[in-house]
């Protein structure tokens, strides 16, 4: 275990939006700030921020325009967006394939794709890059970005990621694959025989567990007789290790330390981020019949992005008036976002057929 | 031209393709150091070593689902499943993901890989090392699933499958591993899937029929022809693409047509076959299509008594081609 220790005196407050209290302990006189300490300089320490803000705002769009009537369906990142914004700028995005879930918005656009990009999805529209519409939202892809496609059957991408790891190895790449899921799909096969393949052949992997408590209804503890989901790594010979998924920072540290690990030969890593998931399982659920709302308000108030937020504040690179100029952009950018996806053209009927051999590939082109 | 094994005809065909392309890899069970339970890799391991001819764990899902991984990294993965009966865990991998990859991701991702399976029955394998199970997989746009019956075709359509862009499934009968024996040209030649091939011109009745049917059928057919029956034998190699002309043509050459195959009739290939022929040849036909399928019982028994009673054999086959030519 790595939990990240934090003994740190309390120095400031932070007052949330619907005026709540918050105390962070990030700064300790005569020490640089931790982001500093971990490697990361202040424009990292602010794009993590920026990322997990820019999916909040997006995923609480979808969830509006899905209220509206306009799109038929959201999942969601909310409270996650720490675990991700920490594990992507851990990972080399030019080189490193990323096999994300589909609570990995933030991931995805610290990658590459913009909200445009996921709102094509949601709009279920032709230029839609994950899947042309095909996919619901949220199943991420695009090849170029080395983001590889997932589908809906939980788990089934772990062993793919552990492919990709075998390519890496056998062509001499230095590229790791990530893939990451939730901690009820830990109980698929595809979860354990993944692993110990991985374990068996020391591939250069980083299994990333978001274990946000519940998987739809069912809480942790009627889906793990065992403490944490990275006990489960020591059954496959490899390190296991629990970090506070609210803590963007600490996260970066633990991922960092597995990809570089992985990086040189060291074989995989199972993190776990303990989060919390903020809002129902999708936009068809209703979590008031199975989780009380005092502990929904409980997690709130650990809301990783008041947090990173207050972070930034004491070290000094972030201010009201920061936080109101990066909300206005953001809140623009998804306005222009959203027209655009919504008067985007459909996939053409006739191209239901396409793309189900290779060989059809020349007469679709373009 | 040299005669060869089919299973000697199958280890060709990898070696070969693996020497011509280093992206080329296996994977699966007892493949490496043992060179297979029935030894059709024997040798490889040797040749290209242990980083291309990998020993797995035990775990069929991971052998699918990590080839299905390495092959959109770029590798083209032979995944083997030691026994045809044991794909069933892999199941997931195969229709959920390798199937759909394309399709899913808009053209975007692909996986070309080759999963190898041993089937059949006939070698005292009881309930789970005998089944047929190509009828799962034909049902599912996305994947090609192919079953040849020479050892001709076993190694021109094994290299056809590991250099096509898609998920194929390839299923060795493993009876005729050791019992059949055929001309192997030498050197580089493929078999395109999707294509039949008539191995018996005839007059009478038609028998449209793919792996170890094939090998009945030609038996039946010498037997039947002392009696005057002429049968025409059209083995479809490939069933998934689907020769749908050439089983059309096959059922017009007699208007008599009999399907047959080792798995069970319910819903087995040979309806969609008889399907196919009803849609554009039903004015045709001269007789019902009858079909001579494996019995509907979970799975062929291991007692010799009752695993002659569930398999077909040529007697039956031939008997089953007179009644047709009597009609
Ligand atoms: C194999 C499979 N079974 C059931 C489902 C339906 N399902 C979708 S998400 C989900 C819960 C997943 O929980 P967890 O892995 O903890 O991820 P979370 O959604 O909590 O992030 C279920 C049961 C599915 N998609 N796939
Ligand atoms: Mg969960």
């Amino acid at each position: 275990m790595m939990e990240q220790a934090r003994h740190r005196r309390p120095e400031a407050q932070w007052r949330g939006s619907g005026g709540e209290v918050h105390e962070f302990h990030e700064v300790h006189p005569g020490e640089p700030p931790r982001h500093r300490a971990l490697g990361l300089d202040d424009a990292q320490a602010v794009e993590m921020y920026r990322y997990m803000l820019l999916a909040r705002l997006l995923d609480e769009r979808m969830w509006l325009l899905n209220r509206a009537g306009k799109i038929p369906f959201v999942v969601s990142c909310q409270g996650q967006e720490a675990a991700q914004a920490g594990a992507g700028l851990a990972l080399d995005r030019q080189h490193d394939y990323l096999l994300p879930y589909y609570r990995d918005l933030c991931l995805v656009l610290l990658w590459g794709h913009t909200p445009r990009d996921e709102l094509l999805a949601a709009f279920a529209k032709a230029a839609d890059p994950n899947s042309g519409g095909r996919q619901m939202p949220c199943h991420f892809s695009d090849r170029k970005l080395r983001i590889f496609s997932g589908s809906s059957p939980v788990g089934t991408q772990i062993p793919h990621a552990v492919g990709f790891a075998l390519a890496a190895k056998m062509r001499g790449e230095a590229s790791v694959s990530f893939v990451s899921f939730g901690e009820g799909t830990s109980n698929q096969g595809d979860f354990h025989e993944a692993l110990n393949f991985a374990g068996v052949h020391k591939l250069p992997v980083v299994f990333f567990c978001e274990n946000n408590k519940y998987a739809i209804s069912v809480p942790e503890h009627k889906q793990l007789a065992c403490a944490n989901v990275a006990d489960r790594a020591a059954g496959y010979g490899f390190e296991g290790v629990t970090v506070d998924g609210t803590d963007a920072l600490a996260v970066y540290q633990v991922v960092k330390r597995a990809v570089d690990k992985a990086r040189h030969g060291g074989g995989p890593t199972l993190v776990e981020a303990k989060v919390y998931r903020l809002v129902p399982h999708s936009s068809d659920d209703d979590d008031r019949s199975y989780r009380p709302r005092e502990e929904v308000e409980e997690a709130r108030r650990g809301d990783p992005l008041v947090r990173m937020r207050a972070y930034l504040t004491e070290v000094g690179l972030w201010d009201e008036a920061a936080e109101v100029d990066l909300r206005q952009r953001i809140a623009s950018e998804l306005d222009e976002a959203t027209a655009f996806a919504e008067q985007a053209p459909y996939p053409p009927e006739e191209s239901l057929y396409w793309y189900v051999y290779g060989e059809e590939e020349t007469s679709h082109a373009g | 031209m040299p005669v060869k094994l089919y299973i000697d005809a199958v280890r060709e065909a990898l070696w070969e393709e693996m020497e011509r392309d280093s992206r080329v890899l296996i994977l699966g069970e007892d493949v490496g150091v043992r060179g297979g339970v029935f030894r059709v890799t024997a040798g490889l391991f040797e040749r290209f070593g242990e980083a291309r001819v990998i020993d797995t764990p035990l775990a069929e899902s991971a052998i699918v689902g990590v080839a299905v991984g390495a092959s959109a990294a770029g590798l083209i993965p032979v995944a083997e499943i030691q026994f045809a009966d044991f794909i069933l865990p892999a199941v997931n991998q195969i229709i959920s993901e390798a199937a759909k990859l394309r399709y899913r991701s808009n053209n975007d991702w692909h996986c070309p890989l080759v999963v190898r399976a041993p089937y059949g029955g006939g070698v005292h394998g009881a309930l789970y090392h005998s089944q047929c199970l190509e009828a799962l997989f034909t049902h599912v746009p996305g994947l090609k699933v192919v079953a040849p019956a020479t050892p001709h075709d076993a190694k021109g359509m094994l290299k056809a499958a590991i250099r096509d862009p898609d998920p194929v499934l390839f299923f060795e009968h493993k009876k005729l591993y050791r019992s059949v024996r055929g001309e192997v040209p030498e050197g580089d030649y493929t078999v395109p899937l999707g294509q039949a091939q008539t191995v018996r011109e005839g007059e009478d009745v038609t028998v449209i029929t793919y792996g170890m049917g094939v090998h009945w059928a030609l038996a039946a057919a010498d037997q039947v022809a002392a009696e005057g029956i002429r049968v025409h034998i059209l083995d479809l190699r490939s069933l998934r693409p689907l020769d749908e002309q050439a089983v059309v043509a096959a059922a017009r050459r007699t208007g008599k047509v009999l399907i047959v195959h080792e798995d069970h009739k319910f819903c087995g290939f040979g309806a969609e076959l008889a399907a196919l022929i009803c849609e554009q040849a039903l004015f045709d036909l001269d007789a019902p299509i009858q079909r001579l399928a494996g019995p509907e019982v979970p799975a062929m028994p291991f007692c010799p008594p009752l695993e002659r009673a569930y398999l077909l054999n040529a007697d039956r086959v031939a008997e089953a081609m007179r009644r047709l030519a009597r009609f």
